[in-house]
């Protein structure tokens, strides 16, 4: 039985290899020359390249490059300029946001301006990089579903560095860049707000990050499982049903009453990857601006129970109008 | 009676693993089988054990119903039903159902003829859950370090668990285990999208093919793993972030006791540095 399982391709065909379906006049030539990789073709396509990269492409790269090397360059100051402490130290480096004095203002360089430049690059180069998704799908004839896909992720990321500092009044509100500084403002800005678990948005974020991995895990095993039908031809399956998409419906519809269709498992994979960021950038963007303290929000609206206090109260500084 | 036009042809018998013809019809859109009846045993018992413990609590609100584990005072023994035996019992109900859940699974692939990735996926689940309820609590002594059943208070089981160790996110098996689920939904996101973009080009246009799939993502990304390689990719980022998630609480307690920002100090102290 181990042999129909097909979690490998133990055969692999090799035939002249494609550039790809024809592109419309006025975009520019593909690069690249085709190449395989046997090790990949063990598991999915071979072919690497050609890439398209365009204007929007090179600007996109060019802007992203830039960021990259600035947040790595400043970096490397804050250690001194010594390359083997910027490696033994690289997790914890950062570049910082401006401090809270600062406001909304513009820093001199070395005390957030950099995290500025940085911000702004990182920001034109995604949103380069999103006009580029938009405009490959149409010059294929295809949808745009991936680019609206990837705005709402795009739509988290404002909300962390641009949106919610903004409303909050400074840029010290931002996110760092760096691996644990990174780590450190999501715990931070937890601990501030009365606990992020308390925050129904964040709950709701999180049925739907591991509501889409369940759902990749049940997708991707049903399609497998159904592979000696050719259950991976899902476009063919969508448009002509045949045994494949049939077994796999029944083998749902038989285990818990319910079951998509080959199309319809793709809309509900799209809505639970995309409503994650979208959910949980509602949730950041409410902290601080309009919930001061998820925690006692929830006591408020009957959803966690009140605790007995075991510590004496603390009178929140920011209240008594000091100034950090 | 609840039939897809199609269905009748796939309602043979056989493919059963215990209970020969016995159990083998469906009820309604259900397939029932031997362990459709144990996981309809194993589930009822349950939700009637958590509606017998919420009865006996202080609330039927039900963001805060909370059947909690025995107090760590109890040990491995057994716990008095209202301080934690009925935690003990719903635990026993839950990991019978959801086995028996697997095997009806097993038993329906078998019926249709398919793979069996399904259930061996699910099994990654089930071991994620034995892991947090019996594994880790075994490892450590005692029942009290399960986490509790209801809504918000296993979040406060999780919130206060992640600061027993300080500071969670610098377990390094955390670390790749929300890296894999991150890389999971975006992986998700852009199969979702792509099938949806080639079958959905706007009006009038004809269907694309998978060669304009492949094609978009090689003009995007230099690659495209293709129609059969995402279904493997996504499976197997699925289970690795469940995976590196059960060894991430695993590791916390049996094996390491202190603060996760401490543990980095090895990488920090290397010899290899000193120069």
């Amino acid at each position: 039985m181990a042999e129909y399982q097909n979690l490998f391709t133990s055969v692999q065909p090799v035939g002249p290899l494609h550039d790809g379906v024809a592109l419309p006049r006025g975009d520019d030539k593909r690069l690249g020359t085709p190449f395989l990789v046997h090790l990949l073709g063990r598991i999915g396509n071979a072919q690497i390249g050609p890439v398209y990269l365009g204007t929007l492409g090179v600007a996109s790269l060019l802007f992203g490059t830039l960021a990259f090397n600035i947040i790595g360059f400043n970096m490397l100051a804050s250690v001194d300029w010594s390359p083997i402490e910027l490696i033994r130290q690289l997790f914890w480096l950062a570049l910082e946001p401006p401090p809270p004095a600062f406001g909304l203002g513009i820093p001199p360089l070395a005390q957030g301006g950099w995290w500025l430049i940085v911000g702004f690059m990182l920001t034109v180069s995604i949103l380069l990089w999103w006009a580029r998704t938009y405009r490959r799908a149409r010059q294929l004839g295809l949808g745009t579903h991936v680019a609206w896909a990837y705005a709402a992720a795009i739509w988290l990321y404002l909300v962390c560095g641009l949106f919610r500092p903004i409303m909050m009044g400074s840029w010290s509100e931002a996110v760092p860049f760096g691996i644990f500084p990174h780590l450190d403002w999501v715990s931070a800005l937890s601990l501030r707000y009365g606990n992020l678990f308390y925050n129904p948005f964040h709950a709701l974020s999180i049925v739907f990050l591991y509501g889409s991995v369940l759902l990749f895990a049940m997708h991707g095993a049903t399609i497998l499982a159904v592979s000696r039908f050719g259950g991976e031809r899902e476009i063919e399956q969508i448009v002509d049903r045949g045994t494949a998409s049939e077994r796999a419906a029944l083998f749902w519809r038989w285990t818990m009453g319910f079951n998509a269709t080959m199309e319809s498992i793709h809309r509900w994979a799209w809505w639970f990857a995309v409503l994650c960021p979208l959910v949980g950038g509602v949730g950041i963007l409410l902290t601080g601006t309009v919930v001061d303290n998820w925690y006692l929000w929830s006591v408020n609206h009957n959803v966690a129970p009140a605790y007995p206090l075991v510590s004496p109260t603390v009178l929140d500084p920011a209240i008594l109008g000091a100034k950090p | 009676m609840s039939m897809l036009s199609f269905e009748r042809k796939y309602r043979v018998r056989g493919g059963t693993l215990v209970g020969g013809d016995l159990f083998d019809f469906w009820v309604g859109p259900f397939y029932v089988g031997f362990f459709g009846v144990t996981t309809l045993f194993f589930a009822l018992s349950g939700t009637m054990m958590i509606m017998w413990g919420a009865a006996m609590g202080p609330t039927w609100n039900p963001w805060q119903i909370n059947i909690a584990p025995p107090d760590l005072s109890y040990g491995l023994r057994f716990a008095p039903m209202m301080e934690g035996g009925l935690w003990q019992l719903i635990t026993v109900c839950a990991i019978g159902a959801f086995v028996s859940w697997a095997l009806r699974e097993v038993e329906i692939c078998r019926k249709l003829g398919m793979g069996l990735h399904v259930p061996v996926a699910f099994g990654m689940a089930i071991l994620a859950y034995v892991s947090l309820q019996v594994i880790r609590p075994v490892l450590m002594g005692a029942w009290g370090h399960a986490f509790p059943y209801g809504i918000y208070s296993h979040l406060d089981w999780v919130s206060n668990t992640a600061y027993q160790y300080l500071h969670f996110h610098y377990n390094p098996w955390h670390m790749i285990a929300a890296s894999l689920f991150f890389a999971t939904v975006l992986a998700l996101s852009m199969h979702g999208g792509l099938v949806l973009s080639a079958t959905n080009p706007g009006n009038g246009q004809a269907v694309k093919s998978p060669e304009h799939e492949d094609t978009f993502f090689r003009d995007l990304i230099g690659y495209s793993v293709g129609t059969l390689g995402i279904h493997r990719l996504g499976l197997f980022l699925a289970l690795a972030a469940v995976w590196f998630g059960i060894v991430c609480i695993v590791v916390s307690g049996p094996f390491w006791t202190g603060a996760w920002p401490e543990w980095w100090s090895w990488w920090l102290n290397m010899p290899i540095w000193r120069s």
